[in-house]
């Protein structure tokens, strides 16, 4: 079983190779859209990376809950509703979701996860603990 | 022109490793007008090799039943030129397989010069994005056969890989 800091090392070395950045640029607190330039089509080769990287399986829908940010059900005049981001939150747990809270708007969504959420969402997928 | 990036395979072991070789000509127009006086085959265009080989390679090992699509070339270098004359190899294997798609490593090789290198995704398209098949069966058959991927291709065991059923079917109907 990895430990948390070896984790986030392999989680560095997959952004570095799929997003073409420097290492020093991927700190936990680093944003994967907004710090290091990820766009769309790079989740899809981020996701295949940590699949590799860690032997798991990551349906698409866990890391990037594009199906509720689309749903009329949980979004109004491009905001998520409260409705939504309950949805939101127990879909991902491992994501921060409280700046998003305050001031949820549909395209704000994509800049919200951290490189630290990514290290969250695969050590509770591993059951790293430590 | 026909969308030809390789001229034939020379290894292909399904859902690992697969060999190709383009024959860089200065009869071709792309070599001999990229750049006006200093022919050659540009990277871009081995990319497109890179992503036939790559992406051939990963469609068969569900039968060429998904839609196959370049997402996106996660690097690239090139090291020298690729001149009229030369003889440029191409070797992808297989980095990972899932259900949304695939990655791949490929070099490219004159001689024993390392020439060009890639990693490249792609993905599946679904249903929701494009409903009908990207090629004509029999047509798609027919590329296969040109390049010889049947001639040379094998399972993980060595065995002669098949051509699916309905490409067959679908050549017969051509034919008929």
């Amino acid at each position: 079983m990895p430990t948390k800091q070896e984790v986030f090392e392999k989680i560095r070395e997959a952004l570095v190779d799929a997003l073409g950045v420097d290492e020093e640029e991927v700190t936990a607190e680093a944003t994967l859209v907004g710090d290091l330039g990820a766009e769309s089509i790079d989740f899809l080769d981020i996701v295949f990376r940590f699949e590799k990287a860690f032997g798991i399986e990551i349906p698409r829908a866990e890391l990037f809950p594009e199906d509720i940010l689309t749903n009329a059900e949980y979004v109004e005049d491009g905001r998520v509703t409260a409705n939504g981001v309950a949805e939101l939150k127990k879909r991902m747990p491992f994501a921060d979701l409280s700046n998003f809270e305050a001031n949820p708007l549909v395209q704000e969504f994509g800049n919200l996860l951290t490189v630290n959420d990514m290290s969250r969402y695969v050590c509770s997928k591993l059951g790293v603990t430590e | 022109m026909r969308w030809f990036w390789i001229d034939r395979f020379t290894e292909f072991v399904s859902g690992v490793r697969a060999s190709s070789v383009k024959c860089v000509s200065l009869a071709e127009e792309h070599v001999d007008e990229y750049f006006p006086g200093y022919p050659q085959m540009t990277p871009s265009f081995v990319l497109e090799g890179f992503a036939q080989t790559g992406g051939l390679l990963l469609g068969q090992v569900n039968d060429f039943q998904e839609r196959v699509v370049l997402a996106k070339i996660s690097s690239a270098k090139f090291h020298c030129l690729a001149r009229p004359g030369d003889h440029l190899s191409y070797s992808v294997t297989l980095e990972t397989i899932q259900p949304d798609g695939g990655l791949i490593k490929a070099t490219s090789h004159l001689g024993e010069t390392l020439h060009g290198e890639a990693e490249l995704t792609f993905a599946y398209a679904p249903d929701s994005v494009v409903q009908t098949e990207m090629f004509e069966p029999a047509e798609f058959l027919r590329m296969l056969r040109i390049y010889g991927l049947f001639d040379v291709g094998v399972d993980q065991d060595g065995n002669p890989l098949k051509i699916p059923q309905r490409f067959l079917d679908a050549e017969a109907r051509v034919m008929t």
